[in-house]
């Protein structure tokens, strides 16, 4: 059974949570005594329906102002695929949580009203899955039941989305018609919109291609820890070395020549380990242990890879940078960066422009990044990175920028 | 895995992002530590840490809180394991801070919430800056909002509104000296999981969580154990059933469920087509309040 994580945005009014509700419900993920739970809480306060978004609306603070502070994880299974839903708010804070929900997201759902089409928060929310790279994407039109089924309706949102989507850089692009209330179109196929020649949105979300969405090209394996047993009396253990981590790109093979970066040692690899035995080849996102031919000098924030595919090295990063921090970014301020296993510093050296969420503006006259903000910058850092570009590898081209004094994570940045 | 699709299995996926959490842990922390109880999801965190340095033991003690209430089948298995594994175990102990005045004693004999003053203390006495907790976020909603590394301050509080956002698998552990950060790899994981995972690897578990018949009496909704620590109150009648335990935690708020399921094959099914989740069928401490658990965690429980 495979994993498939999904973000989900939008707000309540959009139906949002009345359509996980569902997607839980209809496949017996909520329980007896959450139902009760909820169904309790939901009359105590006087709302009309039971109120879905209790489930994970746990906190003190969110039940009493009844509103979601953070990125909810729910999860559910079906006999084909098990799901893991990153459930981002749709008003507070909406860009750092989205961008947080789509970092680790095969698939992003974006709902908009049926009744009122395609809106400035539909367009942001299309924006920042394009820019998280999330590989697929699905524009559920909901409440379709509150405009009759009404084919005309749903063709006058797809054209109008898709026109948008040209400007940006979407792989996989599916609309679904649908009404989460009265379930037509989400677990099975509607009676009411035989016009639809579509799936459900529960077989789209079974069965859409994910495997290829990993780069199974550019073989990159950062080296996350040094395994040495020292063991005193097995001698085979003695001098064991393996390098553990887990792999960021491609696939690696016992005997495939490779080079360590930065020292750029050329040597081969000897075994691929893990604890259940050694294996013929390594994939992302396989955690295992590599045994190299020669006796380098190899530790944590290395990289392995292959001598005609490498990485980019170099102390000068262009990125697109999402401000995560109330604090806001500076030109000229120092960060403490984090990048697969490595840690070293950078310096801001420019903002080039600063990008309008809602109509893609480029303001070139910006000269900083406040909360939500997403800009392109570029860095200058004290040691090199090994880096590929975001679009071709989100895990070699994903970095954090850390606040040095208060620990915090300021920035998520996506190397250009 | 299918060598011809590079695809992974959701179990597998699981395990080699928790083996990561592992690792990223034993490489940018000094003193790391691994919340170890014999109960099944620290029985998985154990067998996982064995996976991340294998054939290297791990690089890193585990510390069992303990209430002083135990099932003894529990306590035997944990000091089996600990033995077996080469593992250095640390036991902070309620009974002993009740003894030093760091606590009292609840009027309902419940040691659960006291374990939160023992855990920090230990922490504080041992420096440890990085303890690893078997926690799901399908458990409990105030831990779906939880992350994998979560924050403590200095007095091991945790503060809900004001998270790291954590971002791809870059996990971002930056601490003060006194403060520390809570790891749990097993967050995506969900109880099912764990029951597929535990029977796909053939884990070894404390007896208790197959069906046996056991002496239990009913209170507050749930079945629990007759014991040393649990003495059924006039009215409360004592009857013998087969039953097995979901969660293993201080015995008088443990409560067992009705069931025949002696394998995991059979706890498998069981747990497929279960309609309550485990806290609820089982935990009377996660029922004091609607935030029991969300106050607890701010003060600094596990």
């Amino acid at each position: 059974m495979e994993l498939l994580r999904f973000a989900t945005a939008g707000s309540v009014d959009d139906g949002k949570s009345t359509l996980i509700g569902r997607l839980l419900y209809d496949t017996k993920s909520i329980f007896e005594d959450q139902l009760e739970s909820i169904e309790r809480t939901s009359r105590d306060r006087g709302d009309e329906q039971t109120n879905l978004a209790l489930l994970t609306d746990g906190l003190r603070a969110e039940r009493e102002q009844g509103i979601t502070i953070d990125v909810a994880y729910r999860y559910f299974a079906t006999p084909k695929r098990k799901f893991i839903i990153a459930d981002t708010p749709g008003h507070i804070q909406y860009t750092r949580n989205m961008v947080t929900g789509a970092s680790t997201a095969n698939l992003a759902l974006i709902l908009v009203d049926a009744r009122q089409g395609i809106v400035e928060q539909s367009r942001r929310h299309a924006f920042i899955a394009s820019l998280l790279r999330v590989p697929h994407l699905v524009l559920c039109v909901n409440k379709m039941d509150l405009v009759d089924y009404d084919e005309a309706v749903f063709d006058r949102i797809r054209n109008e989305f898709r026109q948008f989507a040209t400007k940006l850089d979407i792989g996989d692009l599916t609309f679904v018609p649908i009404s989460a209330l009265m379930g037509d179109n989400v677990v099975h196929r509607s009676a009411n919109m035989p016009w639809y020649d579509g799936t459900s949105l529960l077989h789209h979300l079974e069965e859409v291609h994910i495997a290829s969405d990993r780069n199974l090209i550019d073989a990159r394996f950062p080296v996350q820890y040094v395994i040495r047993p020292q063991h005193q009396t097995n001698r085979e253990l003695h001098d064991y070395r393996g390098y553990a981590g887990q792999v960021g790109g491609g696939v690696f093979k016992p005997g495939d020549d490779v080079v360590v970066l930065p020292s750029g040692m050329a040597t081969r690899i000897e075994s691929i380990d893990t604890a259940d035995g050694p294996v013929n080849e390594a994939f992302p996102p396989m955690s295992v242990t590599i045994r190299l031919t020669d006796d380098v000098d190899v530790s944590r924030g290395d990289m392995i890879c292959r001598p005609h595919n490498q990485p980019r090295v170099t102390q000068d990063v262009e990125a697109m940078v999402c401000w995560l921090s109330e604090q806001p970014l500076s030109v000229r301020g120092m960060y403490a960066v984090k990048h697969t296993t490595r840690n070293v510093r950078a310096q801001v050296r420019d903002l080039d422009y600063r990008i309008d969420v809602n109509t893609l503006h480029r303001d070139e006259t910006a000269d900083s990044l406040s909360l939500n903000e997403i800009g392109r910058v570029k860095l200058r850092t004290t040691q090199p990175l090994f880096v590929d570009e975001y679009r071709r590898n989100r895990i070699t081209g994903s970095f954090l920028l850390i606040d040095e004094s208060t620990g915090a994570t300021v920035g998520a940045g996506m190397a250009l | 895995m299918t060598a011809q699709t590079y695809e992974l299995s959701h179990l597998q996926a699981l395990e080699a992002e928790s083996i990561h959490i592992f690792r990223e842990v034993a490489a940018e922390f000094e003193r790391p530590v691994l919340l170890f109880s014999g109960g099944k999801d620290s029985v998985i965190m154990l067998h996982l840490a064995v996976k991340a340095f294998a054939p290297a033991r791990i690089p890193f003690p585990v510390m069992h809180i303990d209430t002083g209430h135990n099932f003894q089948e529990v306590l035997d298995f944990r000091d089996r394991t600990v033995e077996r594994l080469g593992v250095r175990l640390v036991v902070g102990s309620v009974e002993e801070s009740i003894a030093k005045g760091r606590v009292r004693e609840r009027p309902d004999g419940i040691r659960n919430p006291l374990q939160t003053v023992t855990l920090l203390d230990a922490i504080q006495d041992n420096g440890f800056d990085a303890v690893f907790g078997g926690a799901r976020r399908d458990e409990e909603k105030a831990r779906a909002k939880e992350r994998v590394f979560s924050f403590r301050d200095e007095f091991g509080q945790w503060d809900p509104k004001n998270q790291r956002p954590e971002l791809w698998n870059l996990y971002n552990g930056r601490h003060h000296k006194g403060e520390h950060i809570r790891v749990f790899p097993l967050s995506n994981w969900t109880e099912l999981d764990v029951w597929q995972y535990l029977a796909a690897e053939n884990i070894e578990l404390p007896p208790i969580y197959f069906a046996h018949e056991r002496e239990v009496f009913r209170r507050d909704g749930m079945w629990l154990s007759v014991g040393p620590h649990n003495t059924p109150r006039e009215g409360e009648e004592v009857v013998t059933l087969k039953v097995r335990f979901r969660t293993v935690g201080d015995a008088p708020i443990t409560g067992a469920v009705e069931s025949t399921a002696a394998s995991y094959e059979d706890i498998v099914a069981e747990i497929a087509a279960t309609r309550l989740t485990e806290r609820g069928a089982t935990r009377a401490d996660d029922r004091l309040t609607e935030a029991a658990m969300e106050d607890r965690k701010k003060e600094g429980y596990f």
